[in-house]
């Protein structure tokens, strides 16, 4: 898709995720914390069309550029996701998330009696032991997380 | 080697590196000191048998001993957290022995520690110093741990002796492993996915009886059954008797991490091949032979 398209309804300054698995577009400003309550200004495109992917959604959110962490949870749900950092209605950046080998923080370890979930000073810790599919297994307590656990989880079901 | 949390973090080089010297501790010809060193045992969760063990093993040693044996001794009765215990019980000692309720509690503690961590058994995840235990009894039995055939037997998804033996095995080419569970107690398939070595899941002792050269025993608790009856249905299937012990190859040995409540009958003590009693007594060498290894003990 040609960066023209790509900005039809054109943001001055922002990002813009593309490339995101047609379905999963609306679950990423939840998961980012933009709702109604937030200042953020953002639009998500669902099925777009894509010359490789089929459908595929785009967020495309106004004056912010996406922090480590938040990108790290877009790359736990949308792997191919590309980022398009975008200054002066001009693409200035482009990259693919790449999801790191390890998550801090970000995700709730599913099994009760793990010490992350016991103890206030234990943040959660995941090795990523497969990328496609999706699973992590937590640090301390080897329990495994798979891909939908991940959503559901992200998306507060 | 520091830290001991998982049967992961040891070598087959480090784990032969420790049967070597523990066979050095019970034979009495080690010449190592830990005099000067004090190991703390944060027992958070009581376990006697583990508690004595490593307390006879610093001691042995001329280490002192300090720490608690259940979460009733300590302050954490009075809201202190547990990484804050640790902070402190560490900070009066040179290493730390934690046994806990919550899975990965050890792995937790070495994050708000400098001082060395032994896991002696966190929640349902690992016991990774009972799998040194086993297996060196087993060692010490055949000559080696290589090419053996294993019956792992009773509660495979909770029970953290089973899990801990099954991944130190997988540091050793056992020739098969048979898993005797019945099919909810199973193990996690997470644990399964990196296991190099054959392996088979089955229901019953007597199907595997005669294949195995070691046959490894753990408890099953009834609590783990939503029914009584099921339990009391499949109990049969996992109680060694002399039935299973006659079943048995001639040279084949039985061992328990014990405490055993009824898994294993009384009768059965007396065959030479029930193993159970010299696998506890070799967790005192053992263990001095791993708190020699990560508190460099001094030759005098
Ligand atoms: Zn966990």
């Amino acid at each position: 898709m040609s960066e023209d398209k790509l900005t039809i309804s054109k943001i001055r300054d922002g990002t813009v995720i593309d490339h995101i698995a047609a379905g999963k577009g609306l679950i990423i400003p939840h998961i980012l914390g933009m709702n109604v309550d937030s200042e953020d200004i953002f639009t998500v495109l669902v099925n777009a069309q894509s010359s490789h992917m089929g459908k595929k959604d785009i967020v495309k959110i106004q004056n912010r550029e996406l922090k480590e962490k938040e990108l790290n949870l877009v790359a736990l749900i949308a792997s191919d996701a590309t980022i398009n950092i975008i200054k002066n209605f001009k693409v200035t950046d482009k990259r693919k998330v790449v999801l790191p080998k390890h998550i801090e923080g970000l995700l709730k370890c599913l099994n009760s009696s793990c010490i992350t979930n016991n103890d206030p000073e234990a943040t959660t810790s995941f090795d990523v032991v497969s990328r496609a599919p999706l699973v992590l297994q937590c640090s301390y307590c080897s329990i495994d997380m798979n891909e939908l656990e991940i959503l559901n989880q992200l998306s507060g079901k | 080697m520091k830290n001991v949390i998982s049967s992961a973090d040891l070598s087959r080089k480090e784990i032969e590196g420790i049967f070597a010297s523990a066979d050095k501790f019970k034979k009495g010809t080690a010449k190592t000191s830990l005099k000067g060193k004090i190991v703390a045992l944060a027992f958070f969760e009581p376990s006697t048998r583990t508690y004595n063990s490593f307390d006879a093993a610093a001691k042995k040693l001329g280490a002192e001993v300090i720490g608690f044996k259940s979460d009733i001794d300590t302050s954490i009765t009075k809201g202190e957290s547990f990484a804050d215990t640790i902070r402190i019980i560490s900070s009066y000692a040179d290493c730390v022995v934690i046994r806990h309720k919550f899975d990965g509690a050890a792995r937790f503690a070495t994050q708000v520690t400098q001082k060395p961590v032994i896991n002696a058994g966190d929640g349902k995840h690992e016991h990774p110093t009972q799998s040194l235990i086993d297996l060196y009894t087993v060692k010490t039995v055949f000559g080696r741990v290589d090419g053996l055939v294993y019956g792992i037997v009773g509660d495979l998804k909770y029970g953290r002796a089973a899990h801990s033996l099954i991944y130190t095995l997988t540091k050793f080419k056992p020739k098969r492993v048979h898993m005797v569970a019945p099919k909810h107690l199973r193990v996690e398939k997470e644990a399964l996915s990196s296991i190099g070595y054959e392996y088979d899941e089955v229901d019953d002792i007597m199907d595997v009886a005669n294949d195995v050269d070691v046959l490894y025993v753990t408890r099953i608790q009834k609590e783990r059954f939503a029914d009584e009856l099921e339990y009391e249905k499949l109990k049969g299937s996992y109680k060694v008797d002399n039935g299973v012990v006659n079943a048995l190859k001639s040279n084949a040995i039985i061992m328990h991490p014990l405490p055993r409540v009824n898994e294993i009958d009384r009768e059965v003590d007396k065959s030479s091949k029930a193993r159970y009693f010299e696998q506890a007594a070799n967790g005192v060498p053992v263990r001095m032979a791993l708190l020699d290894s990560i508190l460099g003990g001094k030759n005098e």
